[in-house]
């Protein structure tokens, strides 16, 4: 038997004093942070999205503080560059004003080195290119002459390229679209019955680009003093090039820009939110409604879209060569919501089944609440994805519905109806269609991104981790 | 947990990749699958077109393309160019007109024009396509089936100088009232209820084809809607249509004359009205011919095709809204506006499409006159384009009307990309020149009609093309009481001009009122003549004797030849 | 479920008598004439036109008229094509267009599908990035310009084997269908392989996948099991009026590669105003697109057992 301590263990009153608290299990690192300030930190973080946001403000930037920093007129027509590229020569000589030609003076010099005599009478400018010729060596009666131009040089046996004109004359002034560079003049004698003989001659001549000074003045290049004949000026700059009508495409780029962004980015917002709500009311309500909501949707589908889109048009009134573009997007509006919405019912009724849903419904949540709160929010990446994809297509709608009348009339450009433009010069003036195409381009990279990024912000499951 | 899950796939993606992989496998397999029973279904579908070529020696025959599925090919209804195109190849008229534009007998041999009667004497070879010859009674049938009204021939008008015609078509006389007679199988007698010069070149139209009575009535209402329901008189029969998609025309073993229809089958593959994709088609060797743009100009020099040239006979040209609530009826403003715009400008420099001639007058330039062309014995007048005198017209025009400034003109035109770049053209100049507000009203085609035909609108891009070869198809277009004068512009002095060239007989007294018209035209700015049409296309160099034509079938295959050593 | 097919049927005849009549009286109130054209005619053969195409009569009568005919199958003859009962273009050319947009759905479903599974499986890694560009470029370009590209590239590719690769347009075999189909289905594609990627990033971060994986199930099952085919779902849910869409759609590919389907005929009919087509085509397009809409309604149901339909 151990000896038992004498003194036992006494509860005494500093045992039952309060522990200090130890709070580091419990200390808040952080701020609270509501959910939007949190989606809003993780969207921050994403270098991608962050990197669209600014692409974005970028392209608005540019459409609306454009026409202060560039200030050519969109709608000015500078005909002496007409589908000039990017960069291309701009260099022209100031000549004297056109005359009309009436065939060559007696004392005309022949060349003799080809069949005909064919000669260049004077300078091959861009204003007439005069050609004149003796004839063919055995022609008594004169049966006529065709001319022909190519740009190409000619092999034995090619074809001589566009026919310019039929002619009895022995002179020919060519005014048709002359650029300066080479090109190929073929002049062939017909026969008695009109067919071309085997008597021809092929002249090489380089055009030289002018302009008169009265043009000059026109297009604005006699700000630094007069300019007298014989001199070299260059024409304006045009960082973009010019399109057919030899507008400035910059120009035409930043305010098309403020139409195309306008509906491209409004529209869609307008006629998605639209279907969000309809589709999840339909989805959310189910039974006869649900049917009946859908039903409408369906018939808003099938209407045909360009019979409607005159008949609003007429409604609405537009006068000729206004600019409809709030009509425009009512109109969108009216026939694209059905799309979205019927989405957002499919992916509505999926969620309806979860348990969250059953479990808030339990905990009083009313209808309002449960739809807006709770389930629209985990349909955000189907949504985004929509209105991120709606986003050209609208465009591409606005740039045909002003092609018929409705929207911007003309000139006002929009990105979309350049691109109409652009594609029928694809080939051979590829810069008119490149850059809207381009600009059109950018913009859906950005939503995209932007919408990938904001989906993963925004879910909810997301949070609180990482 | 987003790095976890990277984790996870990278040490997994091997094996979900394979399954991927598996799935773009069968995926695969099953679209080969579902392509072999379409092309099942397809084949059943009897829409097959036979692999077209271009220029096919062998079995002398050629492909081309159409632009549109030609809507009617009954005749006795016909108004558009494809149907005209095709007519003009499976069927044959009274007259013709030959390689050089001049008008020839055709299953008329002779016929006679006289200030009360024209009478044809039809050639007795002349067969239908099964055989049974072509006598008098057909045309008979065909004019009185044209002039009845619940026909609906568009094109009964050109009729009316018949005895009878107008009647009959508003329904007052029966059909069998009609002034003409056949004395036997081979003479039709018609009877004119005004002298008419040229009723010889009024029935080379379409309208006045002939149609056989028995036939017609057994197609039982479906005459002309396919190949069966059509009987023919041309050069070519129709072998097989395949409606929107192609039409195979074969010679016609009976037709009479063995100058026409060298070639032994014509086929008509696709039917597009993209002039690019018809490019590509010619580029690919699939057709013989095609149409140029401006656009496709330099790619087609480079290739070194053959290219050719031909005015279509259109004359484009901007009209003005001459009604009493218009600044267009102020004669001074429209002067301005003619001194402002220079349209070799617009064809040289704007529209830059090849084979196109600044207009200066309505009447063409291929129309011809007593000898010579109209325009070579009847010069037009022009204007040079002055800014300074535009101006100074525009100020008179603002006195004169009374206006402190002037509002904003409506231009209507279409949505066609020719159109567009003349109108923002148009739009441009005179805003620069004049300082006048012009707003494009860009409507298609019913709603542009519709405005026209209403006059909701101040000027007008407005294009006419001729329907038989005599001037008075352009000069009677300003007569106050025709609904083609959209501006509703009113002279007695041009309707007085228009009678007289209407109802002379002799040919110098007719060109010369149609030398007053076009003057009176100038003077009174009732037009401004803008650019008359042409066409430029490719030809693959191995076809020969393909005609262009300004009236009838605008491509004529029934002369064309293969000439392999091309 | 028979009687909810029932059910929906009847909506569905029910929905397509109100798109008849709203395009009805909607045609007649756009301004413009069918019987117009370039050249005006007279009073008295404008007189005789309308008798004919019985345009002449007060407009209820002519909708009464007209709702007889469609009841007893009788669409018209076409105003432009003026020999061609309605019935008949029809039945000529919507299955060509038919075959066409199938082969452009079958495409543009199961490239979108399997693209967008991979996307989602390599996500942020360079085949993510590459597909999505070409989705963007899919989507920021016109179709007409695809449409014009691709037969220029085919025109190319001839020339340089010298013999017919592929045709460059036209019908006939299954030569003729690849290509445009392709070009019509291309914006589709890129649409639901976005959808595709974007609905299985979120599935993948659902309870129910944790739950399968932490419970052993191989990569491979969850996959197609589970994720794929929960996936799919708002993919079938665009479906059904994509197709309805491609159909009526095609007209660009069907001008450039000289198809003879019935989009053309469409688009022409409304810029003619040719009455008749218009609401032949319509009203055929409608109860197609409605008919679409059922399958895919069922199909939903089938697909994911949970979404019951709610009688």
């Amino acid at each position: 038997m151990s000896e038992q301590t004498s003194t036992s263990w006494q509860p005494s009153a500093s045992d039952f004093a309060s522990k200090p608290k130890h709070q580091t299990a419990e200390a808040i690192t952080r701020p609270a942070m509501s959910y939007w300030q949190d989606a809003w930190r993780r969207l921050k973080e994403n270098k991608r999205a962050l990197f669209s946001l600014y692409l974005i403000i970028g392209l608005v930037t540019f459409t609306l503080a454009g026409p202060y920093l560039w200030t050519i007129d969109p709608s000015a027509q500078d005909l002496d560059q007409i589908g000039m590229a990017p960069g291309a020569d701009r260099n022209v000589t100031i000549a004297p004003a056109y005359q009309p030609w009436y065939g060559p003076t007696d004392d005309q010099a022949y060349a003799n080195d080809n069949a005909l005599g064919l000669t260049l009478v004077g300078n091959a400018t861009s204003q007439a290119v005069r050609l004149a010729w003796r004839g063919n060596d055995y022609d008594q009666a004169n049966y006529g002459y065709k001319i022909y131009r190519t740009l190409f040089p000619l092999d034995a046996g090619d074809a001589f390229g566009l026919p310019l004109m039929e002619s009895k004359n022995h002179y020919f002034e060519d005014r048709l679209d002359l650029q300066p560079t080479d090109y190929y003049y073929t002049v062939v004698a017909l026969d008695s019955q009109g067919v071309e003989t085997d008597q021809f001659a092929t002249l090489k001549l380089t055009v030289k680009r002018v302009i008169t000074v009265l043009e000059a003045q026109k297009r604005g290049l006699t700000k630094n003093g007069p300019v007298t004949e014989g001199e070299q000026i260059k024409l304006a700059l045009h960082p973009f090039g010019t399109d057919y009508l030899g507008r400035d495409m910059l120009a035409r780029l930043i305010y098309g820009g403020q139409v195309s962004l306008f509906i491209g980015i409004f529209a869609p917002l307008l006629y998605v939110l639209l279907g969000v709500i309809y589709g999840s009311i339909a989805g959310f309500m189910g039974g006869a409604v649900d049917q009946l909501m859908m039903r409408f949707a369906d018939f808003a589908v099938a209407l045909p879209f360009l019979l409607f889109m005159i008949l609003l048009k007429v409604i609405f009134g537009i006068g000729p060569g206004e600019s409809g573009v709030l009509p425009m997007l009512v109109a969108m509006v009216i026939l694209l919501w059905p799309a979205p919405a019927r989405l957002v019912r499919g992916q509505i009724l999926q969620i309806r089944e979860e348990g969250y849903v059953s479990a808030s419904q339990l905990l009083g949540a009313k209808t309002n609440y449960l739809v807006f709160r709770h389930m629209v929010p985990n349909t955000m990446g189907v949504i985004l994805v929509t209105i991120t994809f709606q986003v050209p297509s609208a465009i591409f709608t606005e740039a045909f519905l002003s092609f018929i009348g409705m929207g911007v009339a003309p000139p006002t450009p929009s990105w979309g109806s350049m691109c109409n433009d652009g594609i029928k010069s694809m080939l051979t003036r590829p810069h008119e269609l490149f850059f809207p195409a381009l600009f059109i381009s950018i913009t859906v990279l950005a939503f995209n991104l932007l919408g990938d990024g904001l989906r993963d912000a925004l879910d909810a499951r997301m949070r609180n981790r990482e | 947990m987003r790095s976890k899950s990277t984790s996870n796939s990278n040490t997994h993606s091997n094996s979900l990749s394979r399954q991927l992989g598996l799935y773009f496998v069968l995926a695969i397999v099953f679209v080969a699958g579902l392509l072999l029973a379409l092309n099942q279904l397809a084949g059943l579908m009897a829409t097959a077109t036979q692999e077209a070529q271009a220029v096919d020696f062998a079995n002398n025959s050629i492909s081309a393309v159409l632009r549109e599925e030609p809507p009617q090919l009954d005749s006795s209804k016909a108004t558009d160019s494809t149907s005209g195109l095709v007519l003009g190849h499976i069927m044959e008229g009274l007259l013709r007109m030959d390689l050089q534009d001049r008008l020839s007998p055709a299953i008329a041999e002779r016929w006679e024009v006289t200030p009360t009667h024209a009478t044809f004497w039809l050639r007795k070879d002349a067969k239908w396509s099964d055989g049974k010859p072509i006598s008098a009674a057909d045309f008979i049938f065909a004019w009185q089936l044209a002039l009845k009204p619940e026909t609906g021939s568009e094109y009964a008008s050109l009729l009316y100088p018949i005895e009878n015609a107008e009647a009959i078509n508003t329904g007052k006389l029966p059909a069998s009232a009609l002034g003409v007679s056949a004395p036997d199988p081979h003479t039709l007698v018609v009877e004119l209820t005004r002298p008419i010069a040229f009723f010889d070149k009024l029935v080379v139209f379409p309208t006045f084809l002939p149609i056989r009575e028995d036939f017609y009535n057994s197609t039982q209402g479906r005459f002309g809607s396919d190949a069966k329901d059509l009987l023919y008189s041309g050069p070519y029969t129709i072998k097989s249509w395949v409606h929107g998609a192609s039409m195979l025309l074969e010679h016609n073993p009976h037709y009479w004359d063995n100058n026409r229809g060298k070639l032994a089958q014509i086929n008509f593959a696709y039917i597009t009205s993209d002039a690019t994709a018809t490019l590509n088609f010619f580029k690919d060797e699939r057709i013989a011919l095609a149409r140029l743009q401006a656009e496709n100009l330099t790619e087609a020099l480079r290739l070194k095709w053959p290219i050719r040239r031909f005015a279509d006979g259109t004359v484009f040209y901007l009209e003005f809204n001459h009604r009493e609530d218009h600044l267009s009826r102020n004669l001074n403003f429209r002067k301005a506006i003619q001194h402002a715009l220079d349209m070799e400008e617009l064809v040289y420099k704007v529209t830059k499409l090849p084979g196109y001639l600044p207009g200066k007058s309505l009447f063409p330039e291929w129309l011809i006159g007593v000898e010579k062309t109209l325009r070579e014995e009847y010069p037009a007048s022009t204007v040079t384009v002055d800014s300074a005198k535009a101006r100074a017209y525009l100020a008179l025009a603002k006195e004169e009307l009374g206006l402190a400034e002037f509002p904003e003109i409506t231009l209507l035109t279409s949505d066609n990309p020719v159109s567009n770049i003349q109108s923002e053209w148009l739009q441009e100049v005179l805003k620069q020149t004049l300082g006048l507000t012009i707003k494009i009203d860009k409507q298609i085609f019913k709603q542009r009609l519709a405005k026209m035909s209403s006059g909701e609108f101040g000027l007008l891009l407005a294009g006419w093309g001729p329907d038989y070869n005599d001037p008075l198809t352009f000069g009677d277009l300003f007569a106050s009481w025709n609904l083609n004068n959209r501006g509703r512009y009113k002279s007695e002095e041009m309707d007085a001009l228009i009678a007289t060239a209407q109802n002379a007989t002799a040919t110098p007294d007719r060109m010369k009122a149609f030398g007053a018209i076009q003057q009176q035209l100038f003077d009174d700015v009732v037009i401004l003549p803008m650019y008359e049409r042409g066409v430029t296309y490719v030809v693959h160099p191995q076809l020969k004797g393909v005609k262009r034509r300004v009236i009838g079938a605008e491509t004529d295959y029934t002369y064309a030849y293969i000439d392999p050593d091309a | 479920m028979l009687r909810y097919t029932l059910k929906r049927l009847v909506l569905g005849i029910l929905t397509v008598w109100f798109i008849a009549t709203a395009t009805f009286f909607g045609m007649h109130a756009v301004p413009g004439d069918p019987l117009s054209n370039d050249k005006s005619t007279t009073a008295q053969i404008r007189a005789n036109l309308e008798a004919k195409y019985g345009l002449d009569k007060p407009l209820l009568t002519q909708y009464a008229i007209y709702l007889k005919n469609i009841s007893q199958g009788d669409f018209g003859i076409s105003f432009t094509q003026e020999n061609r009962k309605v019935n008949d273009i029809i039945k000529e050319h919507f299955p060509i267009s038919a075959i066409l947009g199938i082969l452009a759905i079958v495409f543009a479903a199961l490239g979108g599908i399997l693209w967008g599974a991979l996307t989602a499986l390599y996500r942020n890694r360079w085949p993510d990035s590459v597909i999505m560009f070409l989705v963007i470029l899919g989507i920021s370009v016109p179709s007409f310009v695809i449409a014009a590209i691709s037969q220029m590239f085919l025109v190319n590719i001839n020339a340089l084997a010298g013999t017919t690769v592929l045709p460059v347009g036209g019908w006939g075999t299954v030569w003729h269908m690849i290509v445009p189909a392709m070009v019509l289905g291309l914006s589709t594609m890129a649409y639901l392989t976005r959808l595709m990627r974007s609905s299985m990033l979120e599935i993948v971060s659902t309870d129910y996948i944790r739950t399968a994986q932490s419970k052993g199930l191989p990569k491979t099952r969850i996959f197609s099991r589970h994720q794929l085919r929960n996936a799919i779902l708002p993919v079938v849910t665009v479906l059904g009026p994509a197709i309805a869409g491609i159909t009526t759609g095609g007209f660009v590919v069907e001008i450039v590669f000289a198809i003879p389907g019935l989009g053309r005929y469409f688009v022409e009919a409304i810029q003619q105003l040719d009455y008749t087509v218009i609401m032949g085509t319509t009203v055929f397009y409608g109860a197609f697109l409605v008919f679409m809409v059922i399958l895919v309604d069922l199909l939903y149901g089938w697909i994911d057992p949970r979404v019951r339909i709610n009688p």
